[in-house]
C-alpha cells in the first residue's frame, strides 16, 4: 500500500519468549505479502502470547530476545499504536457506544480529512464487505457472521502493513466460518498483507493454504 | 437465589428487609425536608406544642435571605468551589487511570487509595491548611532562601476570596473517591482488550482509553460524580476550614443562622438551605446537560479518527507529575501535622521547630483538651454505627439478588450522599425535637447510619455479587439450610470484603462533622467536632494532635480490615485477598 517502500513482508528473526525460566516460543520465520501462515498448537503453548510479543503488548512477566521486521523496518521496540500491525481477536470488540459507521472511522487515519470524505471511504468499505447502508446500525443488532465482517473492515482501514489473527473465526458455526474465513482471506491477500494466523483448527490451516508452524508446549 | 432454592417464606422475608432498608434511608430525609420546610415558611415544628408562638405561614424567612447583601456571593462561591473542584477532580480521576493503568506508578496509586480515603475531611483541611497558611509548613521550608521572608507574609493563601483554597482541599479529598468508583466500574470484562485493540489501530494509550474505554465506565460513575458535586457545593467543615468568611459559602452561613436563639434567624437559615438545595439541583441539571452536549461533540471527535499520539508524552508526563504531588503533598502534610504537635518553641521562617516538647500529649494523656474522650465517644459512635450499618447491608444485600449499574435502587442507596447534609440534618434535629427525642450519643449514632449503610452498601455490592451462586447451589444439594450456608460459606468467604466494607463505614462516621455536631445538641464531642472548632482557635499543637489522631483511628480500621482475614485464613491459599478496588 505505501508506495516506494521495500515490501519484504513480516520477518520474526530469532525470536525467544521466557516465562520466567520456561522458554515458551521460539521462531525463526518470514512471511510474504500475501502469504498466510498458520500457527498452531495446545492451550498454553504460548500462541496468544506470540502475537502479544508481534504487536508489542507483552506483559511484564514475559522476557523476550530477538527482532521483529515489517517491510524492512525493525519495529521491535515500537509502540503498538506505531507498529502498523492490525489484530484481529476472538471477540469482534466492536465498540456498543459508537455505530457501525463509527466503529469504521475509528480505523481510518485521521489524516484523511472531511467528514464527507470518511463518510465516503467508510461506505466503501461496508459496501466491500456486503453491508452497504449499515452506518447507522448498531452492532449489537448485527449478526455473528457481520460483526466479524465489520471488526475486519475497521482493522484493514487502519492501513496495516501486517494482519495478526487471534482464533477469529472460533466462535462461528461451521457455516459461517468458512465464509467469513473466505472474507478475511481474499481481502488480506488484495492488499498484500502478510498475514499471521493462529488457529486450533485444522481446516483454518488448510484453507490457509500457507506454512503450518507447530508450537509445542516445551519448546 | 433464594427463589431458585425453593425456600418457603424467603420471599416475604425479603420483601420486608427490603422495605425496612429503604425506610432507613428515606425517612429521615423526608423528616429532615419537612423540618426545613416548615421553618421556611414561618412554622417551627414542636413550638405549637410548647403553647409558644402562633402558626401563621410567612414568606418572611425567603425575603430575608434574598435581601441579605451576601447572598449572590455565599451561593457564586459554593457553585464555583463545588462544580470546579468537581470538574477538577473527575478530568485528571479519569486522566490519571487512561495514562498511567497498567504501570507502577499506577500501583502505587492503588496502594495509596484505601488510606486516602480514609483521611476524614476535617483533617484533610487541617493539614492543607497547616501547608499553605503564610505562616505554614511550605513557607517555612522555602523561607528565607527563596522567599526572603523574615515574617508570616501577609497573603490571604487561606480563606482566600476566590474559594481557591477550599477547591484544592476539596479536589484533594475526592480525586481518591473518583478513583475508587473509576476503578470499581474497569472491573467489566466486557472492556478488557479495548485500548489494546484501539492500540494496534494507531491510537495512543490515553486517546484510546477515552474513545473506548470511558463512554461505557462514565454511566457507571455518574451518580458518585452526583455525590461528589453535591457535598463539594454544600460542604460546612473544609468550607470553614480553608473557604473564605466575609461572605462564606452559603453552607457556612445556613450553620452559622441555624445556630442562633433568635427564631427568625433560623427560619432565614431554613430558607437559605432550600436555597442552596435548588442551587445544588440546578448544578446537577447542567452537569447532566453538558455530558450530554460533550458526548455530542465527542461522536465528532471519534469519526475524525484524530489518534492524539503526540499527547501521550504530555498526558502521562502531567499526570505522573499529578500523583507526584498528590503523594508528596499527603506526606508532607501529615509531616506538618506531626512536627506541630511535638514542637516546642517554632519561629517564623525556621523549617523546624528550635525545642521539641512532649507537652501537647502529656497534656492529653491526663486528659487536657478533651482528646482522650473525644476519642472514646468518636470510636464508640463509629463501632455502633458501623455494626447497625453493615447488619442492614448484609439483611440487604441477601434481599435483593441483584444492584444493576444504573437500576432505580442506586439512586436510592446514593440519596443519603446526594442529598447536601446542611439542607436535611438541621430539619431533622428540628424534627427530632418536636418528636420528643433528647440529641445525644445514640441519636448521633442513628444518625452516623444512614451515612454509613450506603458506603457498606456500596463497598460490598461487588464481592457480594460476584460470590459463584454455584457454591450455594452445591451446599442446599448437601442438605444445607438457608442460614446454615449465609453463616457457614458466604460470610466466612466474603470475610475480608466485609471487613474492608466496615472500615469504609467505620471512617465515614469518624468523619461526620455535622450531624454528629447537632444530632448530638452540641454535647457530643468526637475527634471530628472538636478538630473543626479548634480550627478557628490557634492552639497549633492541639489541633496538630486532634488532627492526628482523627488519621489514625480510620486508619486502623482500614488495617484491621487488611490483617485479620490473613490471620484467620493463614494456612487457606484460595482465600489470599484481592487488594482493595481491584
Amino acid at each position: 500500500m505505501v508506495q516506494g517502500q521495500q515490501k519484504t513482508g513480516l520477518e520474526i528473526c530469532a525470536l525467544k519468549i521466557w516465562c520466567g525460566a520456561r522458554r515458551l516460543v521460539e521462531m525463526d520465520h518470514q512471511i510474504s505479502p500475501g502469504q498466510i501462515t498458520s500457527v498452531m498448537g495446545p492451550s498454553g503453548a504460548g500462541k496468544s502470547t506470540l502475537l502479544s510479543a508481534l504487536i508489542g503488548a507483552l506483559a511484564p512477566e514475559f522476557r523476550m530476545q530477538g527482532r521483529v521486521i515489517l517491510h524492512g523496518r525493525d519495529v521491535t521496540d515500537a509502540p503498538i499504536a506505531t507498529r502498523r500491525i492490525g489484530i484481529l481477536f476472538q471477540d469482534d470488540l466492536l465498540f456498543p457506544h459508537l455505530s457501525v459507521g463509527g466503529n469504521l472511522a475509528f480505523g481510518l487515519p485521521a489524516c484523511l480529512r472531511g467528514r464527507a470524505v470518511r463518510q465516503a471511504r467508510v461506505a466503501q468499505a461496508l459496501e466491500q464487505a456486503g453491508l452497504a447502508g449499515f452506518e447507522d446500525r448498531d452492532p449489537a443488532t448485527l449478526s455473528g457472521g457481520q460483526r466479524a465482517r465489520v471488526a475486519l473492515m475497521r482493522t484493514l482501514l487502519a492501513e496495516p502493513q501486517a494482519l495478526l489473527l487471534d482464533e477469529p473465526f472460533s466462535r462461528l458455526d461451521s457455516d459461517l466460518r468458512a465464509q467469513v474465513r473466505g472474507f478475511v482471506f481474499d481481502q488480506a491477500r488484495a492488499l498484500g498483507l502478510p498475514v499471521m494466523l493462529v488457529t486450533h483448527d485444522a481446516g483454518d490451516a488448510t484453507a490457509a493454504q500457507g506454512p503450518v508452524l507447530q508450537l509445542t508446549s516445551d519448546a | 437465589m433464594n427463589h431458585a432454592l425453593g425456600w418457603p417464606h424467603a420471599a416475604a422475608w425479603a420483601k420486608t428487609v427490603r422495605l425496612f432498608c429503604v425506610m432507613v434511608l428515606v425517612v429521615p430525609i423526608a423528616l429532615g425536608l419537612w423540618g426545613m420546610i416548615l421553618p421556611a415558611f414561618g412554622v417551627v415544628p414542636g413550638l405549637r406544642a410548647a403553647g409558644g408562638a402562633s402558626v401563621a405561614l410567612t414568606l418572611a424567612p425567603w425575603r430575608a435571605v434574598w435581601q441579605w447583601p451576601g447572598l449572590w456571593e455565599a451561593l457564586w462561591l459554593a457553585f464555583l468551589s463545588g462544580v470546579g473542584s468537581t470538574l477538577i477532580a473527575f478530568a485528571l480521576s479519569q486522566a490519571i487511570v487512561a495514562a498511567l493503568q497498567g504501570g507502577r506508578v499506577f500501583g502505587l496509586v492503588m496502594r495509596l487509595l484505601a488510606p486516602m480515603l480514609a483521611l476524614p475531611h476535617a483533617a484533610a483541611a487541617l493539614g492543607l491548611a497547616f501547608l499553605i497558611a503564610p505562616s505554614g509548613f511550605l513557607a517555612r521550608l522555602l523561607s528565607p532562601w527563596a522567599t526572603g521572608w523574615q515574617d508570616p507574609p501577609d497573603l490571604l493563601v487561606l480563606q482566600d476570596p476566590w474559594g481557591l483554597a477550599l477547591m484544592a482541599g476539596l479536589v484533594a479529598k475526592e480525586l481518591p473517591f473518583l478513583l475508587l468508583v473509576t476503578l470499581a466500574a474497569l472491573g467489566q470484562p466486557a472492556l478488557r482488550g479495548r485500548v489494546l485493540l484501539a492500540q494496534s489501530l494507531g491510537y495512543g494509550r490515553t486517546v484510546g482509553w477515552f474513545k473506548t474505554v470511558f463512554p461505557a465506565i462514565y454511566p457507571q460513575i455518574r451518580l458518585p460524580i452526583y455525590a461528589v458535586l453535591a457535598y463539594a457545593m454544600t460542604s460546612v467543615e473544609m468550607a470553614a476550614i480553608l473557604g473564605p468568611t466575609r461572605p462564606a459559602p452559603l453552607a457556612v452561613q445556613v450553620v452559622i443562622w441555624m445556630g442562633q436563639p433568635d427564631l427568625a434567624l433560623r427560619m432565614q437559615g431554613a430558607a437559605a438551605a432550600l436555597f442552596l438545595l435548588g442551587a445544588v439541583l440546578g448544578a446537577l441539571i447542567l452537569w447532566h446537560f453538558g455530558a450530554r452536549m460533550v458526548a455530542h461533540w465527542a461522536r465528532a471527535w471519534n469519526f475524525s479518527g484524530v489518534r492524539g499520539l503526540w499527547a501521550e508524552g504530555w498526558l502521562r508526563g502531567g499526570m505522573l507529575a499529578v500523583v507526584a504531588l498528590g503523594v508528596v503533598g499527603m506526606v508532607v502534610g501529615l509531616l506538618g501535622l506531626t512536627i506541630w504537635s511535638f514542637a516546642g518553641i517554632w519561629r517564623f521562617p525556621d523549617a523546624l521547630p528550635q525545642t521539641w516538647s512532649l507537652g501537647v500529649w502529656r497534656d492529653v494523656w491526663r486528659g487536657g483538651g478533651g482528646l482522650l474522650s473525644a476519642l472514646g465517644t468518636t470510636i464508640l459512635i463509629a463501632l455502633g454505627a458501623t455494626l447497625v450499618g453493615a447488619i442492614l447491608a448484609l439483611a440487604w444485600l441477601g434481599a435483593r439478588p441483584k444492584v444493576a449499574g444504573t437500576s432505580p435502587v442506586l439512586w436510592l442507596i446514593y440519596l443519603p450522599l446526594i442529598m447536601p447534609q446542611v439542607v436535611f440534618v438541621p430539619g431533622l434535629q428540628t424534627a427530632a425535637l418536636a418528636l420528643g427525642m433528647q440529641g445525644g450519643v445514640v441519636l448521633v449514632m442513628a444518625t452516623h447510619v444512614i451515612f454509613v449503610f450506603p458506603y457498606v452498601v456500596l463497598s460490598l455490592c461487588g464481592p457480594w455479587q460476584s460470590w459463584d451462586p454455584r457454591l450455594a447451589l452445591q451446599a442446599a444439594a448437601l442438605g444445607a439450610g438457608r442460614v446454615r450456608i449465609f453463616w457457614s460459606l458466604r460470610l466466612p468467604m466474603l470475610l475480608a470484603a466485609l471487613l474492608t466494607a466496615a472500615a469504609v463505614g467505620f471512617a465515614v462516621s469518624v468523619g461526620q462533622y455535622l450531624p454528629t455536631l447537632l444530632m448530638g445538641a452540641g454535647r457530643v464531642e468526637t475527634l471530628t467536632t472538636e478538630a473543626v472548632a479548634l480550627a478557628a482557635g490557634g492552639n497549633r499543637r492541639l489541633i496538630g494532635a486532634y488532627a492526628l489522631a482523627q488519621i489514625i483511628v480510620p486508619v486502623i480500621g482500614f488495617a484491621a480490615a487488611v490483617i485479620l482475614p490473613g490471620v484467620i485464613f493463614a494456612n487457606r491459599r484460595g482465600m489470599s485477598r484481592v487488594a482493595i478496588g481491584g
